[in-house]
């Protein structure tokens, strides 16, 4: 595999965001490379979907600077990242089929056969509506529709909450076998233990504020833990 | 083969042990070519570069070598592969006496038993 360390994939300074009174993030300053899984840690309320939706361009900062792949959030950078939110957004009437169409024809990194492949090798039959489906089906489909992108950036926002543990391991085995050496994921959690074994990076967020950025086998060498007990540490209530 | 990953350890170490594990235990024979990073990658359910560092720890160990467009493959110097085991089995030995030595066991007792018990399974 390529050293991609020298690429910076996202680069944010003072980056704030305040609801009304509120701050939600409080100038944070962060650096990301290309060809890392990054786990984007916090407690409920912590600031990761404010950042995630900042990052996707669905919100606007307060102040400060962010940058993807050298430009702001907009068009140019909807092309190149992915983006799972939290909740679903699949229309429930629809077919499977015609969220590959949609998604072929919005993005041209989308590959339809590899698509295909994944939801053959779970027998869902893309002629199928949404509505049939499980939610646990649904929530695999919706990966499924975003790691056919090639994309430089993944944004997976809570990915396997909500999810049994079969279903687990097959969003994250899924994700590491998707996973191209070039692109960067970030995925936000609070489910550390389900995927601290992915990761390469973890950047820990707390009320606004990063309070830390480290690669995981360091800390687990300097501190001869695990993540998370770390993060158990780290925010204890 | 399941990985045992135990996630307040660098990962990647323990990676590389398992794999030399399996090249001294014969599972991997000397010369014959690794699955692919990615392949492994996703049988121990850890990320790409994960394995890469393992496996670069085992290159730089001399157990694995690379072949620029081919992939990995197992050292055919067997007489490293060899000189490997016998130290994995001499610590392991080192630390059962350790063990055995803690309970009061002198290291003749300890011998006895051994050879007790070996008479004892055949």
């Amino acid at each position: 595999m390529m050293d991609t360390s020298t690429n910076t994939i996202l680069e944010c300074k003072d980056l704030t965001k305040r609801y009304g009174a509120r701050t939600a993030l409080d100038g944070i300053s962060l650096s990301l490379k290309s060809g890392r899984i990054i786990g984007l840690l916090g407690p409920n309320g912590s600031g990761k979907s404010t950042l995630i939706k900042l990052i996707n361009d669905l919100l606007s900062p307060t102040a400060g600077t962010l940058y993807i792949n050298g430009h702001a959030p907009g068009l140019e950078t909807k092309k190149i990242i992915s983006y799972l939110p939290e909740r679903s957004y699949l229309d429930e009437n629809l077919k499977v089929s015609s969220y590959l169409s949609f998604f072929a024809d919005f993005y041209e990194d989308f590959d339809t056969g590899r698509a295909l492949d994944m939801l053959q090798r779970l027998n869902i039959d893309p002629a199928l509506r949404i509505k049939t489906l499980s939610k646990g089906t649904q929530e695999k489909v919706q990966l499924i529709l975003v790691m056919s992108r090639r994309a430089r950036l993944y944004c997976l926002d809570e990915p396997i909450a909500g999810v049994d543990p079969a279903a687990r391991d097959y969003i994250l085995s899924t994700i590491i076998n998707n996973y191209d050496e070039n692109a960067t994921i970030l995925i936000s959690t609070h489910l550390i233990s389900d995927v601290e074994n992915i990761l390469d990076e973890v950047v820990f967020i707390h009320d606004g504020h990063i309070r830390l950025h480290a690669q995981v086998d360091d800390i687990r060498c300097d501190q001869g833990r695990s993540i998370d007990e770390l993060f158990r540490e780290v925010f204890k209530c | 083969m399941a990985w045992n990953l135990d996630s307040s350890r660098p990962l990647y170490a323990q990676i590389a042990e398992l794999v030399r594990l399996d090249i001294i235990s014969g599972l991997y024979q000397p010369g014959t070519k690794l699955p692919s990073v990615r392949e492994l990658a996703a049988q121990a359910k850890v990320n790409p570069n994960t394995m890469q560092k393992a496996l670069a720890e085992l290159e730089r160990s001399g157990l694995v070598h690379s072949m620029r467009t081919s992939g990995r493959f197992i050292t055919e110097d067997t007489d490293m592969i060899q000189r490997l085991k016998e130290e994995l089995a001499e610590s392991h030995i080192r630390e059962f006496l350790e063990k055995m030595s803690s309970m009061g066991m002198t290291p003749a007792d300890t011998l006895a038993l051994i050879e007790k018990i070996l008479k004892e399974e055949r």
